[in-house]
C-alpha cells in the first residue's frame, strides 16, 4: 500500500451573479463527497463560510459578472487559483441574470425600485456600501481568463464528477453525451 | 445508370446520383453531417455554414456542394470539428440563448449540433442585442432574441405555403428577420399555425404556444440521443 | 423638408412606372427614384408600388434596409455624404466633416433640426485619386479644402439648389498619366463589331480565346471560356451585364472608363451579345457614379440611332439593347450573383454556386457577367487580334491591366502596365517616397512590405482589379487596418455566419488593439476569427475581408505589439465604463463606485 501523503488539491469557490444552484449541484454528487474530501481541501467557499482566499489550486466559478463586487471577487479567484473554472451557464454565457441585459439598466432599477407594486419609501439605493451594478450581467471569460467550461443550469453532479475526477487524474477532460447540456 | 458513383465520406464509401449534393447523397446513406439552415424539403441554402466539409482539400458547404466522383470528403476531422464549434459559437453570441429559459431546450437543432460537435462554452465576446419578442400571434410566439436567420420560415412560407409573409432584412450584423404585414407584427400578418413555415424553425424563434414543458426533462429528442443518431426536429415531429 | 403631398407622391410613382415599367425586377429602380425625388422613400410610395409591382412590403422594407443609399425617414435637402476610404482619411476627411458640420451646427452623422442638410459618412466614392471627396444628394463633389468646405456650408445655408453651385466643385478629372496598350487609342471605330459581322462570332470568339483575355473584375476567369459556357447554355435567351459597381477601395479606373470610353465598353457587350446571342443587356453602375447616367444614357441612345444598338443592332440580325440599372451603396453587388440579384430588385446577396451566372444568372437565364475594362479589352481584341493583345504581358497574364494609384504619392491617378510589372516600377512612375507598404487590390487584396516590392502584377503572383494605394512611412498601418476591418463590417451582406458575425468581432478586437486595451490573447484570437472567415465564408467577400489583418499580423507586427497591454488577458469590456449607468442613476463617484485596473494582488 503507497503510503505516501498526497498532498491535497485546494480548492475556492464563490457564487457571483448565481443563484447557487451549481453548488447545489456540487452537494449532489451525494456520496462521491467523501471520495472527494480525500483528494481535496477546501479554501474560501460558501460551503465552509471560508472569507478570504489562500492560493488555490482550483477556482470553480458559479455566476456571471454582474456588479462591481463579482469583478472584484472574480478578480482575487484568478489571482489566487492555478485553475479556474466556469461553472455553469451564468457563469459559461451570463445565463438567467442576463435576461435583464434586454433592457437598460435605469429601466431595470426603476421597475424595482420606483414604479414597482407595493414599494415604499421608493428611489434608488445609493448607500456606497451596495456594490454598483455593472450595465449589463457579463460572462466571467468577458472579465479574466478562464481555463474550463462547464455548462448546464446547473451543471448535473455527474458532470462535476466527471470534471473533478478527471482533472484530479491529469487527465484530457471528456463528458459523455448526457452529460452535456446547457440547460 | 450503368456504374454507382460514389464519393467517401471520412472514409466511407456514399454512393450517389447525378445532381445530388454531397449532404443529400449523405443523408440519404444514413451519414450525419451536422447542419442548421438545410432541410431536405427546401432548396439548399448554404448560409449557416455549419456542415462545412473539406472535399478534396477545399472547404465547402455539404448542402451546396454537387457530390463528384471519388471524392474525398472529410467531416469528423478534428479540423473541421473545431471550424463548426467557432461558427457554432458565433451564433450563439450573435443573439441571447438563455437555454435554461427556453421552451425549445431539449428539442434545438442549434443546441444539439452544438452539443454533438462537443461546445461546451460560447467563447466569443457576447454581443446582447436588444431584441423584441412578438406575442401577437394567438397560436405562435416569435422571439427574435434566438433567430438565427437561417431563413427556413422565410423559404417555407414562400414556396410551400405562397405566402411571404417572413423576409430576412437589413445587412451585415444588421441583418434580420422581419414579418409582411401593415404592423410589421405576426399577428396582423396572414400567418396561420397550419402553416408549414410554423413548423420548421430548427431554433426556438417561432414557437407554437401551449406546448411548452410537455416533456419531461430528461425525456426530450436530444437529451438522451445526439441529433447525429435521431436526426433533424422536423424529420422527429413528422414520425 | 415638408413632407410630401400624396399627391405628389402618387405622381412621382406614375411618372417612376411609366418610365421603367412595371415588372418586380424593377422595384429597385423605383426606389431609387423614389429617394431621389423626396430625400426618403415614403410610405404612401412603398404602398403604390406593393400594388403595382406585386411584390411584397416586406421586400421593400428588407431593400431599403440593405441599401445603404436608402432611406425610410427623410434625409436632409442637402444629403451630404464624405467618402471614407483610408486614402481619403490620409487627406483629412475627418477635419473637413467636423469643420462643415461646426460651420453648420449639427454633429457629424445627423440630420440638422430643420432638415435642412444630413452629413454622414459613405464608403469609398471611387474618387481617390481626387480625395477628399463627397457626394452631395448623390452627385459626386472632388478635391475638398477647408475653402471648399466653406464655401459649402454657406451653399447650403442660403439654400443655393444644386444645380446652381460652382460647376468647378463637381469636375472629376481622369488624370491617365500612363496610356498603354488600351488606353493609348481613344478613338472608337466600332471595328470591332465590323469584324464581328464580316468574320461572324466564332471567329472573334476564337480571336479572343487566342487572346487569352481574363476577367479584369478580380477572379480572372478566362473571358473565352466564359462566353463559351453561356453561348453553350440550353436556355435560349442569355444575358449580358457589365459590371460597373466598382466599389473595392481604391478602385476608379471603371470610371474613367465610362467617362471617356462608354462607346468601347458598349461595343464589347454587344459584342459579347452577337457572340453569345443574347438581347438583353444591363450595365449595372454603382450609385455613386451617377453623375455618369445621363452621359451613359445619351451614348447608348447615339449607340440606337447609329443602328449600333437595338432591331438589327450592328447587321448581325440579332436585336440587343442595353439598360442602365444603379445600385444604391452596396459593395457586396460587386460580386457577379449579389449584382444580379440587385438586377432583379432584391436585396444583393450571394447566391449559391453552382448553378454559375453562364448557365443560371439574371431570371435565370445564362448570363456572362464581366467588369467594364474586360468588355473593353474584347472590343480592342475583336478589331486588332488575339496576337496584339497577346504582345504584352506574360504567359498566364496576357495584356495590359490598367491600375488606379492614390494614397501617399505625386501623382495619383490611371497607370496602365503590361502584366508582369513590378510594384518598384509603379512606386517609381507615380513619385512615390519613403513608402513603407503598398495595399495591391483593395481592402480585399494584399499588404506588401518593402522587401516585397520586386514581386509583380499577374495572375501568377499578384493578382489584381487594378487597385493600388500607397503609404509612405509617415502613415501609422493601424489606421488602414481600422479603416479596412470598418469598410467588412458594413459592407458584408449578412448572408452566413463567418462574415456577418465573425467580421464584427474581428472589428471589435481591432478597435480594442487600437485603444491599446488588448493583450497578446487577443491577436490569438483575431487570427482564429480570420481563419473562420477565410474558410467558412459563404463569397469571397468574406474569404478576403480578414486579409489585411493578417497580412499586417505577419508582416507590421509592431503596430500590434506596440499597442499591447502588458497583461496576458484584458477584459472583453471597459469595466469602469460599464459602472457609469450605475453613477449617474445613483449619483455617487465614492471609490466602491469605480473600478480601477487589474493591478494584480
Ligand atoms: C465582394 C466582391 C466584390 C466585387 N466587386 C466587383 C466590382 O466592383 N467590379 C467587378 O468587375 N467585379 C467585382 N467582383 C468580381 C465579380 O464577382 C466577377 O468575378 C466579375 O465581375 C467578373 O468579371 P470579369 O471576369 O470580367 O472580371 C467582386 C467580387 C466580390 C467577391
Ligand atoms: S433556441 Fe436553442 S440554443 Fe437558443 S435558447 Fe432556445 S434552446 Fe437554447
Ligand atoms: S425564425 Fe427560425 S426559421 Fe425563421 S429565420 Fe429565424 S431561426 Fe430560421
Ligand atoms: S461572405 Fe459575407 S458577403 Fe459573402 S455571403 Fe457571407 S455574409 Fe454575405
Amino acid at each position: 500500500m503507497d503510503t505516501r501523503v498526497r498532498p491535497k488539491l485546494r480548492v475556492a469557490t464563490t457564487s457571483l451573479a448565481g443563484c447557487f444552484g451549481c453548488h447545489m449541484s456540487l452537494l449532489d454528487i451525494d456520496e462521491r463527497l467523501i471520495d472527494l474530501v480525500e483528494l481535496v481541501e477546501l479554501d474560501r467557499t460558501p460551503l465552509t463560510d471560508i472569507k478570504t482566499i489562500g492560493d488555490c489550486d482550483l477556482g470553480l466559478i458559479e455566476g456571471g459578472v454582474g456588479n462591481a463586487e463579482n469583478v472584484e471577487v472574480l478578480r482575487t479567484f484568478r489571482h489566487h487559483c492555478k485553475v479556474l473554472v466556469a461553472v455553469g451557464a451564468c457563469a459559461v454565457n451570463g445565463g438567467i441574470p442576463a435576461m435583464r441585459n434586454s433592457f437598460a439598466l435605469s429601466d431595470c432599477l426603476e421597475e424595482a425600485y420606483i414604479d414597482g407594486v407595493g414599494l415604499y419609501n421608493q428611489g434608488i439605493p445609493n448607500d456606497p456600501e451596495l456594490p454598483l451594478l455593472l450595465s449589463q450581467v457579463h460572462p466571467i471569460h468577458e472579465v479574466v481568463k478562464v481555463d474550463y467550461f462547464l455548462p448546464g443550469c446547473p451543471p448535473s453532479a455527474d458532470a462535476i464528477w466527471t470534471f473533478l475526477t478527471e482533472l484530479l487524474a491529469g487527465k484530457p477532460i471528456g463528458f459523455p453525451y448526457t452529460q452535456i447540456h446547457y440547460d | 445508370m450503368a456504374e454507382h458513383s460514389t464519393f467517401r465520406l471520412d472514409g466511407r464509401p456514399i454512393p450517389f446520383a447525378p445532381g445530388q449534393t454531397i449532404m443529400d447523397a449523405a443523408l440519404a446513406a444514413g451519414a450525419y453531417i451536422p447542419h442548421l439552415c438545410h432541410h431536405p424539403e427546401f432548396a439548399p441554402h448554404g448560409s449557416c455554414r455549419v456542415c462545412v466539409v473539406c472535399a478534396d482539400g477545399r472547404e465547402v458547404s455539404a448542402c451546396t456542394a454537387p457530390a463528384a466522383k471519388d471524392m474525398e470528403v472529410e467531416s469528423q476531422s478534428e479540423s473541421i470539428r473545431a471550424l463548426r464549434v467557432s461558427i457554432l459559437q458565433m451564433l450563439f453570441v450573435e443573439g441571447n440563448h438563455v437555454c435554461p429559459a427556453c421552451e425549445k431546450s431539449g428539442a434545438c437543432q442549434l443546441q444539439a449540433v452544438a452539443y454533438d460537435c462537443g461546445m461546451l462554452e460560447p467563447h466569443f465576446t457576447h454581443f446582447f442585442p436588444r431584441r423584441a419578442v412578438d406575442a401577437s400571434h394567438p397560436d405562435v410566439i416569435l422571439d427574435y432574441n434566438r433567430c438565427i436567420l437561417c431563413e427556413l420560415c422565410v423559404r417555407a412560407s414562400r414556396d410551400q405555403d405562397g405566402k411571404r409573409v417572413f423576409a430576412i432584412s437589413g445587412r451585415g450584423i444588421g441583418s434580420r428577420l422581419i414579418v409582411d404585414s401593415p404592423t410589421g407584427r405576426l399577428g396582423d400578418s396572414r400567418f396561420a399555425i397550419t402553416d408549414k413555415a410554423a413548423h420548421v424553425c430548427p431554433v426556438g424563434a417561432i414557437l407554437p404556444r401551449r406546448g411548452g414543458y410537455r416533456v419531461p426533462i430528461g425525456e426530450r429528442l436530444y437529451d438522451r440521443a445526439p441529433i447525429s443518431r435521431v436526426g433533424d426536429v422536423a424529420a422527429n415531429e413528422e414520425a | 423638408m415638408l413632407n410630401p403631398s400624396p399627391s405628389r407622391i402618387a405622381a412621382a410613382v406614375e411618372r417612376s412606372l411609366a418610365r421603367l415599367g412595371r415588372d418586380p425586377s424593377l422595384v429597385l429602380q423605383h426606389l431609387i427614384a423614389l429617394q431621389q425625388t423626396f430625400s426618403f422613400v415614403p410610405p404612401a410610395g412603398i404602398d403604390r408600388l406593393v400594388a403595382a409591382l406585386g411584390v411584397t412590403r416586406a421586400q421593400i422594407l428588407a431593400a431599403i434596409d440593405f441599401y445603404a443609399f436608402l432611406h425610410l425617414a427623410p434625409r436632409g435637402d442637402y444629403d451630404i455624404l464624405f467618402s471614407d476610404n483610408i486614402t481619403d482619411r490620409m487627406l483629412g476627411n475627418g477635419r473637413l466633416m467636423t469643420q462643415l458640420c461646426q460651420l453648420l451646427g449639427m454633429s457629424p452623422g445627423s440630420t440638422r433640426a430643420d432638415g435642412l442638410v444630413s452629413v454622414g459618412l459613405t464608403s469609398c466614392t471611387g474618387m481617390c485619386d481626387q480625395a477628399p471627396a463627397m457626394l452631395v444628394n448623390g452627385l459626386a463633389l472632388t478635391r475638398l479644402d477647408d475653402a471648399r468646405i466653406r464655401r459649402i456650408a454657406a451653399l447650403v445655408d442660403t439654400r443655393v439648389p444644386l444645380p446652381h453651385w460652382p460647376q468647378a466643385f463637381f469636375a472629376v478629372s481622369n488624370n491617365v498619366h500612363r496610356p498603354g496598350l488600351l488606353l493609348s487609342d481613344l478613338e472608337p471605330r466600332d471595328a470591332g463589331l465590323a469584324a464581328l459581322r464580316q468574320q461572324g462570332p466564332d471567329a472573334v470568339l476564337a480571336e479572343i480565346e487566342r487572346a487569352g483575355l481574363r476577367g479584369r473584375g478580380g477572379a480572372g476567369f478566362t473571358t473565352a471560356l466564359k462566353w463559351r459556357f453561356c453561348r453553350e447554355a440550353a436556355h435560349p435567351e442569355k444575358v449580358v451585364v457589365c459590371n460597373a459597381d466598382e466599389g473595392e477601395p481604391g478602385t476608379f479606373k471603371d470610371r474613367v472608363l465610362l467617362t471617356s470610353y462608354a462607346d468601347l465598353v458598349f461595343e464589347g457587350m454587344t459584342l459579347c451579345a452577337g457572340i453569345i446571342g443574347a438581347r438583353e443587356g444591363f450595365l449595372y453602375l454603382r450609385g455613386e457614379y451617377r453623375y455618369l447616367l445621363e452621359h451613359l444614357e445619351a451614348v447608348l441612345q447615339r449607340r440606337r440611332e447609329q443602328g449600333l444598338l437595338g432591331q438589327g443592332m450592328a447587321d448581325t440580325g440579332t436585336d440587343f439593347d442595353i439598360r442602365i440599372h444603379l445600385g444604391a451603396g452596396a459593395y457586396i453587388c460587386g460580386e457577379e450573383s449579389a449584382l444580379i440579384e440587385s438586377l432583379e430588385g432584391k436585396r444583393g446577396v450571394t447566391r449559391k454556386r453552382p448553378p454559375f451566372p453562364v448557365t443560371e444568372g439574371y431570371l435565370e437565364r445564362p448570363t456572362v457577367v464581366n467588369n467594364v475594362e474586360t468588355f473593353l479589352a474584347a472590343a480592342r481584341i475583336a478589331e486588332h487580334g488575339g496576337y496584339w493583345f497577346r504582345s504584352e504581358g506574360t504567359d498566364r497574364s496576357a495584356g495590359s491591366k490598367i491600375l488606379s494609384v492614390s494614397g501617399d504619392c505625386e501623382r495619383p491617378g490611371i497607370y496602365e502596365y503590361p502584366f508582369g510589372t513590378s510594384i518598384a516600377r509603379v512606386l517609381g512612375d507615380c513619385g512615390a517616397q519613403r513608402t513603407q507598404a503598398v495595399q495591391v487590390s483593395g481592402a480585399a487584396g494584399a499588404t506588401l512590405g518593402v522587401d516585397e516590392f520586386q514581386r509583380v502584377l499577374a495572375f501568377e503572383d499578384l493578382p489584381t482589379a487594378g487597385s493600388f494605394m500607397v503609404f509612405d512611412d509617415s502613415r501609422d498601418l493601424m489606421e488602414m487596418v481600422r479603416n479596412f476591418a470598418d469598410f467588412f463590417v458594413h459592407e458584408s451582406c449578412g448572408f452566413c455566419t463567418p462574415c456577418r458575425v465573425g467580421g464584427k468581432l474581428l472589428r471589435d478586437l481591432v478597435e480594442k488593439v487600437a485603444a491599446r486595451k488588448a493583450s497578446r490573447h487577443d491577436l490569438d484570437e483575431m487570427r482564429r476569427i480570420a481563419d473562420v472567415m477565410r474558410r467558412a465564408s459563404h463569397c469571397g467577400l468574406g474569404h478576403t475581408a480578414p486579409n489585411h489583418v493578417l497580412n499586417t499580423l505577419d508582416k507590421f507586427p509592431q503596430i500590434y505589439a506596440s499597442r499591447l497591454a502588458s497583461a496576458d488577458h484584458t477584459p472583453a469590456f471597459d469595466l469602469d465604463a460599464a459602472l457609469a449607468e450605475a453613477r449617474a442613476l445613483t449619483g455617487r463617484d465614492d471609490v466602491g463606485a469605480h473600478i480601477a485596473a487589474d493591478v494584480g494582488c
